[in-house]
């Protein structure tokens, strides 16, 4: 996290040097950016924090642990398209799910889509992409997913177990 | 305002009053979500100016050519290298990489350059890799990018083109307003309220 403030505070001291004007036009041009994008933010972290409440991490860990095999990876693609998580919590919360007993397929399907399906982050993807574009994103994300499970699981030998 | 800009205030205005009457009647569920929603912010607070500072910086400094030649539709595989590389130094997720593909796809990058960028840093981001590593192992973690990298790779390059096939880009939310209002001219004024 401290690499992006050092490299920012680098550019732009190196920007003010080699041309003060621009560095004014570009910090503008970063403000207004940040102001027109700042609605869409707002609508994805109330989603974000009305779904937090609403799947706690306690259930992530219950659900996830379930005997059926298919059922099991639907509610691990379900949680993690809807759930948002930084990887520095992902992760070790993986990490603990693995040391319980949940298989790595299970594992690979929540943490992928977690990372790459994001239906909170959705009205931010939709304000920069549009409607259809983030939605075909999306899609193809979750397949992926589907073949990086089916992968891991075969890798691991839990597909057929 | 649209009648849609009304509709979100209104949300807005609710869940954030819903939020201050939890916290003075003690009602938890809402005192948990208002927590949550705290949290979150102080999360992006952390990062999205930085990131919007390098982003203006690069629109500023960098000229179209530039993007062109490195990651434009001439660039080939070139460009899809420059993609992950710079995805794995990305920070924060999905609410940066989106605005940076963004700028570089108005300076002129390829759409299936931009879309493996988007998805790549989803999956390999160097820090977040060392995370995974930590705890799920090298070969879960080496399994998941080998399979899912060259699928981003593939998808993006298919997308890419079918969308360009159809002669259909990125369709911003408000951008469409933008043109309208170019062709009436007062293009600046009404940009600012949008998107």
């Amino acid at each position: 996290m401290i690499s992006i403030y050092i490299i920012t505070v680098f550019a732009v001291v190196v920007s003010l040097i080699a041309d003060r004007r621009k560095t004014v036009k570009s910090l503008k041009v970063a403000g207004r950016k940040m102001l027109k994008i700042t609605p869409a933010f707002l609508t994805m972290t109330i989603f974000v924090s009305i779904a937090l409440y609403l799947v706690p991490d306690e259930t992530i860990s219950r659900y996830l642990g379930h005997e059926n095999k298919v059922l099991g990876l639907v509610i691990a693609y379900v949680l993690g398209s809807i759930t948002l998580m930084p990887g520095f919590i992902a992760f070790p919360l993986c990490g603990m799910l693995l040391e319980k007993g949940v298989s790595y397929m299970i594992l690979s399907g929540f943490s992928t889509t977690l990372m790459m399906v994001g239906v909170l982050t959705f009205p931010v993807e939709r304000a920069y992409l549009g409607t259809k574009v983030a939605v075909l994103r999306n899609l193809i994300s979750l397949m992926i997913a589907v073949v990086v499970t089916l992968i891991t699981g075969l890798c691991f030998g839990e597909l057929f177990r | 305002m649209n009648r849609r800009s009304w509709v979100k205030l209104v949300v807005v205005v609710c869940y954030l009053a819903f939020i201050m009457i939890s916290a003075m009647i003690d009602f938890s569920p809402g005192k948990k979500i208002g927590s949550n929603f705290i949290y979150f912010w102080a999360d992006l607070i952390k990062v999205l100016p930085f990131a919007f500072v390098l982003i203006g910086l690069f629109e500023v400094w960098v000229n179209r050519e530039t993007v062109e030649r490195h990651l434009g539709e001439e660039s080939g595989a070139r460009g899809y290298l420059w993609a992950l590389v710079l995805s794995g130094i990305t920070v924060g997720g999905v609410f940066v990489a989106v605005p940076v593909a963004y700028s570089l796809h108005k300076k002129g990058a390829a759409l299936g350059v931009i879309f493996t960028y988007i998805g790549a840093s989803a999956v390999c981001r160097i820090p977040m890799n060392l995370f995974e590593l930590l705890f799920m192992g090298l070969k879960f973690t080496a399994i998941r990018l080998a399979v899912s990298l060259p699928l981003v790779v593939l998808s993006s390059v298919l997308l890419g083109r079918s969308l360009k096939k159809q002669n259909a880009g990125f369709n911003p939310i408000g951008l469409d307003a933008k043109q309208a209002s170019n062709r009436t001219g007062k293009s600046e004024l009404k940009e600012r309220h949008e998107l």
